[in-house]
């Protein structure tokens, strides 16, 4: 059993030795051991719920309970009787706390339908199960809880929205009274001449394919604390947050306060995967509380209300065709995708504009058109969840390789590989632009060689035989394989600050947020890699606009590029000026110095040296001494690093499954997956990325689904319903890395948070359907529970 | 509190140390143990008894803390992760399972990896060397969206090998 073995190969960096034989310290590139872990594995993390506060206060949201419905009357009386109850507010009396009820949109738009966006708390209408009407303040939650039993709301039930398909007929409800339609808007992206090629192919196949991701579930729901200081007129607010420097911003203009006297932290983040990358309704009310009740207010989301009131990702329906000559070279794809945006749209169309852009992923398409039709249903608002539309855009290619690989009668990796952007051809330009506008560009990669190296290591061409014995013996054996690219690293910017101060300590500050993945120590490494110093030395705050004032945050697997190379810049900086600096004080040339354990010393007598703290001490400056000549004020450097390119992340995963036909299991037998993220930084951390990436897509190909009826009622609303994959589903996973350097940014590394997650369903449901290949089923949708399988196995043994 | 609250007095050795003190009826002892004796690394992820992270030991067997009432933990021994490093020194003073858990990168957020740690410790003294097949069939008893529980498996197989004062 060689299962517990670290599979990836990487390329361990060189050492450079001096004179003297002492080996600069090399971090970037090692496995070093994080620098989070020894507290959170002692249980002394400080998640949002662990802070304590002198005198708080406890919030608690009364939610819809109805898909859509007017509010006739809704009456707080008898819970604001309630003993230890302090404050209930409706609607109307957040109002007054606030300069507008209905929330900010987060990418500005010119194009989306208007007053689309939440509201704090909803006045007259209510439009999703989970949507939050009224917020009672109480001495404990408890308390804040028996108080919601007791507001008593007259509803009017409304007819529902209760599925995009619905939401487009004629005569179908509205899902909200203000909305001028379902559509929230309509957008066509592609290139090419798409009628010509169409007209002039030899072959064309169609598709209708579903693809459903359900939510993004970390273990650690939201969560907010606020803080109101009248001396002050501040307000500090922690909260569970992908995106601290927004919600700061958001909070400014909704309770009018200038940034200046608006905080925001977030504390250790129990996970985000996406659904902590908005600012959130409850993200305003509480701190609008604590302002209004002058006492600090809390509020901790249930799993219950998670279910529903934090994003989902939820329904895409594609309607695709694809158009190949004989040897199923790919001449166009188009399309209709039909999105499901929920009851409102808290952010913008990020998510099936990514989708319908990614859809040609790492293959040459010479001609593609994707109309995009984004839906309005009475369900919960839809953002992006980890993958953010490219697991969907990958399912739909992958499927019409696979179509075009049944039909012509060509092997899958054939067609795959005829297909994939060459090597020499990348820097590759995909013919599309981003949503801000931006051409995307490839910025390199060898498709091929990623492909090889997976189908070497499943053993792809001895499959045959093993498919062949194990029939033989009554089992059902199916290997999959699918391609991947992700577009990471997007801009703008983020921010990074290393500061060393007199007493030596190393603090390095930044924009971006720390929600699991080992950021701290990521960035640590690369500022460690500069400065010669212990990993344990450096001190890593992520996400508290108090500290920097500038930051994006964590979402599209950018922070090891934005944030990292904003680190590599600063510490670049801070290593120079020591190093003039010592020079000065040391009489020693620059070139004969070196930084080592927060010194700079000299190279040829490691006993003459001055530490970083004495050089922080002589910069921070003395009244009227001056500072060594042509050397600026304090030992710290603030790093931006700034780009509009993206660094393109690749895999190539395969799997081989057996299926059982008679109850419909799948069991997952090897799982290969081949990933260039560029160089990286960590890579156990690397590793550790792709197993949770690739276990997020293999919840999504065989059992996460937000399941609805058709009155827009959730029936999955616990883990017992709707299920997670656990340790017993999930195979040893073998991991490659092939690295790749970026050009795209300084440290050469892409990102690579999301990418394990997008080729996951094609790669599983093409082994499902190879497996069932003596029924000849075909699999149309993801996620595929055991229950389907068998409809599949049934219908298609009728006919 | 509310003054109406229903309230009983309890005592309960937690981690080795006594406790006597009042608590409301309905409170559930991941809540008690987190807000009345503030050991805030037991955490609650679901409220429902499937995600495991409020596992917590009482007696020496493994409990959902949030569907178990403090009430019902009266007179019992309750072990938290924050007995885990006992007896180790300084800043990274681990256990053996915890530092099996940083060598083989078996935590991300860490939001799971208390009740983890508790249900492995509670495994790991039942069946010191375990195969890969009961450590997974324990760990299906939670949830980590992080980790793909690859590396866990493999820190408890590391820990396995190593018992605390063993070989």
């Amino acid at each position: 059993m060689d299962t517990i073995v670290p599979s990836g190969q990487v390329v361990e960096p060189a050492a450079a030795t001096s004179g003297d034989g002492y080996t600069a310290r090399r971090m970037f590139g090692t496995r070093a051991p994080r620098i989070e872990d020894p507290a959170l594995l002692r249980g002394e993390g400080r998640y949002l719920d662990d802070i304590r506060m002198p005198d708080p206060l406890h919030a608690a949201f009364l939610r819809s309970p109805h898909a859509h419905a007017r509010v006739v009357r809704i009456d707080l009386a008898a819970a604001r009787a309630l003993p230890g109850v302090v404050a209930v507010f409706d609607a109307q009396a957040i109002a007054r706390e606030l300069t507008s009820l209905r929330m900010p949109l987060g990418f500005p738009s010119a194009t989306l339908q208007k007053d689309i966006t939440p509201w704090v708390l909803s006045c007259t209408e209510v439009a999703f199960v989970g949507e939050a009407m009224a917020m009672v303040v109480a001495e404990s939650r408890a308390i804040a809880e028996d108080a919601l039993a007791l507001i008593e709301v007259d509803f009017e039930p409304l007819p529902v929205v209760h599925d995009c398909h619905q939401a487009l007929d004629a005569g179908a409800p509205v899902v909200r009274s203000d909305a001028a339609s379902n559509i929230a808007e309509r957008l066509q992206v592609g290139f090419g001449e798409v009628d010509t090629a169409f007209a002039g192919a030899p072959h064309v196949f169609s598709e209708s394919l579903f693809v459903h991701r359900g939510a993004a579930h970390p273990m650690e729901g939201r969560g907010v604390l606020a803080r109101y200081d009248p001396v002050e007129d501040a307000i500090t607010v922690w909260t569970s947050t992908q995106m601290a420097h927004e919600v700061m911003h958001s909070i400014s203009a909704m309770l009018g306060m200038d940034q200046h006297n608006v905080r925001v932290i977030a504390p250790d983040v129990g996970g985000g995967f996406g659904c902590k990358y908005l600012t959130y309704p409850e993200e305003v009310a509480i701190p609008a509380a604590a302002r209004c009740l002058g006492r600090p207010v809390k509020w901790v989301e249930d799993r219950a209300e998670h279910f529903v009131s934090a994003i989902h990702e939820r329904d895409q329906y594609w309607d695709v065709d694809i158009a190949v000559d004989a040897r199923g070279t790919i001449l166009g794809v188009s399309g209709r995708l039909l999105h499901d945006q929920g009851a409102y749209t808290p952010q913008g169309i990020n998510l099936p504009y990514n989708a319908a852009t990614s859809v040609t992923g790492p293959y040459r398409v010479p001609a593609y058109r994707m109309d995009v039709i984004i839906c309005q249903t009475n369900k919960t608002p839809v953002i992006p969840v980890r993958g953010a539309g490219y697991p969907q855009a990958a399912f739909v290619m992958e499927r019409l390789l696979d179509r075009v690989a049944r039909e012509l009668a060509i092997d899958r990796a054939d067609v795959r590989s005829r297909n994939l952007i060459p090597a020499e051809k990348m820097p590759y330009d995909k013919g599309l632009t981003n949503r801000a506008g931006v051409r995307s560009i490839v910025d390199g990669g060898d498709y091929a060689r990623t492909q090889s190296e997976a189908l070497a290591r499943i053993d792809y061409a001895g499959f045959p035989a093993r498919q062949r014995d194990a029939r033989a013996r009554g089992r059902y054996l199916g290997l999959g394989l699918a391609n991947a690219v992700k577009a990471t690293s997007r801009g703008p910017f983020e921010s990074a600050v290393i500061r060393v101060s007199p007493l030596g300590r190393i603090d390095l500050y930044t924009g971006a947020l720390a929600m699991g993945q080992g950021l701290a120590t990521a960035l640590a490494q690369i500022a460690a890699e500069q400065l010669d110093v212990p990993l344990d030395m450096i001190h890593v705050t992520c996400g508290d606009t108090g500290r920097v004032s500038l930051g994006m945050g964590g979402f599209a697997s950018r922070q090891t590029v934005m944030a990292g190379s904003s680190v590599h810049l600063a510490a670049v900086e801070v290593r120079n000026k020591a190093l003039k600096v010592g020079e000065q004080l040391l009489g020693v040339p620059m070139d004969a110095l070196r930084l080592r354990d927060g010194r700079v010393e000299s190279v040829a007598d490691s006993g003459r040296f001055v530490t970083l703290g004495d050089i922080a001490r002589k910069l921070k400056g003395a009244p009227g001494y001056s500072l060594p000549p042509g050397i600026t004020p304090g030992l710290e450097a603030t790093g931006l690093f700034q780009t509009n390119s993206q660094a393109h992340a690749n895999a190539c995963h395969a799997c081989e499954v057996e299926v059982d036909p008679g109850t419909g299991a799948v069991r997952i037998l090897r799982y290969v997956a081949v990933h260039d993220s560029g160089r990286l930084v960590n890579p156990t951390m690397a590793e550790g990325q792709i197993h949770g990436g690739i276990v997020h897509g293999i919840g999504n190909a065989l059992f996460e689904k937000m399941g609805y009826d058709d009155e827009a009622q959730p029936v999955t609303g616990t883990f017992a319903d709707y299920l997670l994959p656990t340790a017993t589903e999930i195979p040893h996973i073998e991991v490659v890395f092939i690295e790749t350097p970026s050009p795209t940014n300084p440290i050469g590394v892409k990102g690579i948070g999301e990418a394990g997650t997008i080729p996951v369903a094609p790669t599983i449901v093409s082994a499902i359907e190879d497996a069932l290949s003596p029924w000849n089923v075909h699999l149309a949708e993801a996620p595929v529970s055991p229950v389907r399988l068998l409809e599949l196995i049934d219908a298609a043994t009728a006919t | 509190m509310n003054a109406d609250e229903a309230m009983r007095e309890i005592t309960l050795a937690v981690n080795g140390k006594t406790h006597t003190c009042k608590v409301a009826e309905r409170i559930n002892l991941a809540d008690f143990l987190r807000q009345d004796l503030q050991l805030t690394g037991t955490h609650v992820g679901c409220e429902h008894g499937v995600c495991g992270a409020c596992t917590v030991l009482v007696d020496g067997v493994s409990a959902r803390g949030c569907l178990m009432l403090a009430v019902q933990a009266d007179g019992c021994r309750v072990e938290t992760v924050e007995s885990l490093a006992a007896g180790t020194q300084g800043a990274a003073g681990l256990g053996p399972l915890q530092a099996a858990f940083r060598d083989r990168h078996a935590l991300q957020c860490g939001y799971c990896t208390p009740g983890i740690l508790m249900s492995l410790t509670e495994l790991l003294r039942d069946e010191p060397s375990p195969d890969e097949e009961a450590v997974r069939l324990v760990l299906s008893g939670h949830l980590c969206r992080c980790t793909g529980y690859q590396n866990i498996v493999a820190a408890a197989l590391q820990a396995a090998t190593k018992p605390a004062g063993g070989a």
